[in-house]
């Protein structure tokens, strides 16, 4: 039994996601009667509670000051911290969003303890605090770790990594709060979403990639298409994001995103360690290139040994009949 | 306007990881290491801005043993004008906190206008050093940089959120965690290489920064291998016929489409 405290993450008024899969772990780690509480920050906080009670939280923390409107990590972390106080919990999680890691450090750092990143497994050892598994090395390796006794224990979630489990009819109490005024020196002013609405490689249950062996940018068509028929998104190996060819936003590794899609489509991809690193614990991996000594095939569930410019037209056709059936 | 870059030595992307005896982390015997690579580009945006005036002084920053001297040469060797080296070997296996304290104790004497990091240290990937550092020196900052502009004291930082891009603005000082760059990082030239001999490094032992306590709040219990993949089928035939097998498989076997 224990306190746990979430962030909600909001964008434009609207909750994410991975905090409310947040916000479910937290219920499962906060036992039979203990309690979860939700920290919501900016105008129409108190709005979070019927979502977030229905992931498992008891109490939201609203924090309606438009002033948290704009994020910012140093007023957000010092929030995060004085809700902890408020809590009195003893464990905090947040979701590992780019805004959860910012957030989630800083506030480990003010409240001088310890913070588990990017977890993939949690629970909460019998004599308190937490334990988790990471992947490090951007998955060539993962590694148990604990916060054992500084508190509260702190930890980052993998998105997507844990389900929201829903709790039928159950509603979280709003608590009006108040941070202490911390004024934000730097601060969000804009967000410029992409003309066209691409899907990131980091959200995606589909991945098609591209890399070398299709010898032009402008053959990215070829990848482009296949992805739109399986309705998923557009990645890259780092040799075509350092050639130009695609933005880095697209790259798929150690350097790029590390991603666990349910289906990896390779194509004209080797399969250097620094790629597989971010992709061989996709679900299924399907690889196609020419050269049948290529280390991707060593991680592949399915490959053909073939031309890419051959075998992508003819796949995405077949995909699409399938599609089109069923 | 003075720059500090913090860099950390790790093993290279390229290497493959072995599991130590201790069975808590990697055996690095044999391996390569280098700068990381989101130093690199965080050191690269900096030496831009000293060319283009924007900056007069780029210092780099490194926490840990003797080991750590090498990445810190190598920054010296790309343009940065001088290091600082707080050395204590167990910071190279410390916590993220104990190491951003080591780093804010020196960066304090140096009281820079902007200070540099990686959005996270390649290998660890806990990605936590630079918000706490942040948050240690009571400075704003903007985590996940892809570029930046600095104007009369104002900074500008666009960075990457999920599906989208999130403009960051507001006054020096501040810190900066980077992510790639629009810029690649330059390579040491032989004439770099000859004069980082010469420019300053200063190692200063962390027990006099006043940094004494480096025990962990995070402890590592293990570290393992990730399972081996089953062995995969490879499908054979024309290009037609084995596309075709593909999409079956995908539908009826794997069932992901």
């Amino acid at each position: 039994m224990a306190t746990v405290l979430v962030l909600l993450e909001r964008r434009g008024g609207e909750l994410k996601r991975p905090s409310l899969q947040a916000v479910s772990v937290a219920r499962r780690l906060a036992g039979d009667g203990g309690r979860v509480d939700a920290l919501a920050l900016g105008d129409g906080a108190a709005g979070a509670a019927a979502a977030a009670g229905e992931a498992g939280a008891d109490r939201v923390l609203a924090a309606a000051d438009p002033g948290f409107d704009a994020y910012a990590p140093e007023t957000y972390a010092a929030a995060l911290a004085d809700a902890v106080r408020e809590s009195g919990c003893e464990i905090v999680l947040v979701a590992g969003t780019a805004m959860g890691r910012d957030v989630a450090a800083r506030a480990a750092a003010r409240l001088t303890t310890g913070l588990l990143s990017d977890l993939v497994e949690v629970e909460r050892p019998a004599a308190g605090g937490l334990r988790g598994r990471r992947p490090v090395y951007s998955g060539k390796a993962f590694a148990w770790e604990a916060v054992p006794e500084a508190r509260p224990a702190m930890a980052t979630l993998r998105p997507n990594a844990f389900a929201v489990v829903p709790v039928p009819g159950k509603a979280a109490e709003v608590v009006p709060f108040s941070p202490s005024a911390v004024t934000a020196r730097v601060a969000a002013t804009r967000i410029e979403t992409p003309p066209r609405q691409e899907l990131d490689v980091a959200e995606a249950s589909v991945i098609v990639s591209g890399g070398r062996g299709l010898k032009a940018p402008e053959h990215f068509s070829l990848v482009r298409d296949l992805a739109q028929a399986l309705g998923g998104a557009v990645g890259a190996s780092r040799a075509v994001v350092d050639a130009g060819w695609i933005p880095h936003a697209h790259q798929v590794g150690q350097t790029g995103k590390v991603v666990s899609p349910s289906l990896y489509v390779a194509c004209g991809i080797s399969g250097a360690i620094q790629h597989l690193a971010g992709m061989s614990s996709s679900k299924v991996i399907v690889a196609i290139n020419k050269d049948a000594d290529a280390p991707i095939f060593k991680v592949a569930t399915y490959g053909i040994v073939g031309d890419v410019f051959e075998v992508l037209p003819k796949l995405t056709a077949e995909i699409a009949k399938i599609k089109a059936e069923s | 306007m003075k720059i500090v870059v913090c860099v950390k030595h790790v093993p290279d992307t390229e290497a493959r990881i072995k599991i130590a005896a201790d069975g808590k982390g990697p055996d690095l015997s044999g391996v390569k290491m280098i700068i990381s690579p989101y130093d690199e580009y965080a050191l690269e945006e900096a030496l831009r801005l000293r060319e283009s005036l924007a900056a007069s002084e780029v210092v780099v920053l490194a926490a840990g043993g003797d080991e750590v001297g090498a990445s810190l040469r190598q920054a010296l060797a790309v343009g940065a004008d001088r290091a600082v080296h707080v050395h204590e070997p167990a910071l190279s296996a410390a916590d993220p906190l104990a190491r951003a304290r080591a780093l804010a104790a020196a960066l304090r004497a140096e009281a820079p206008d902007l200070v540099f990091t990686g959005k996270t240290g390649v290998g660890d990937d806990q990605g936590q050093v630079g918000p706490m550092l942040a948050e240690l020196l009571d400075l704003p900052h903007v985590g996940g940089a892809t570029k930046v502009k600095v104007d009369g004291g104002r900074l500008t930082a666009w960075r990457e959120i999920e599906g989208a891009v999130e403009i960051m603005e507001g006054a020096l000082p501040a810190l900066v965690a980077w992510d790639k760059g629009e810029h690649e990082p330059r390579y040491a030239s032989l004439k770099g290489i000859m004069a980082a001999k010469k420019k300053p490094l200063d190692v200063r032992k962390a027990s006099d920064l006043g940094v004494t306590d480096v025990k962990p709040l995070v402890v590592r219990e293990s570290m393992e291998l990730p399972p081996a993949r089953p062995a995969g089928r490879i499908l054979t035939g024309d290009a037609e016929a084995a596309a075709r097998e593909l999409a079956r498989l995908l539908h009826v076997e794997a069932k992901v489409i």
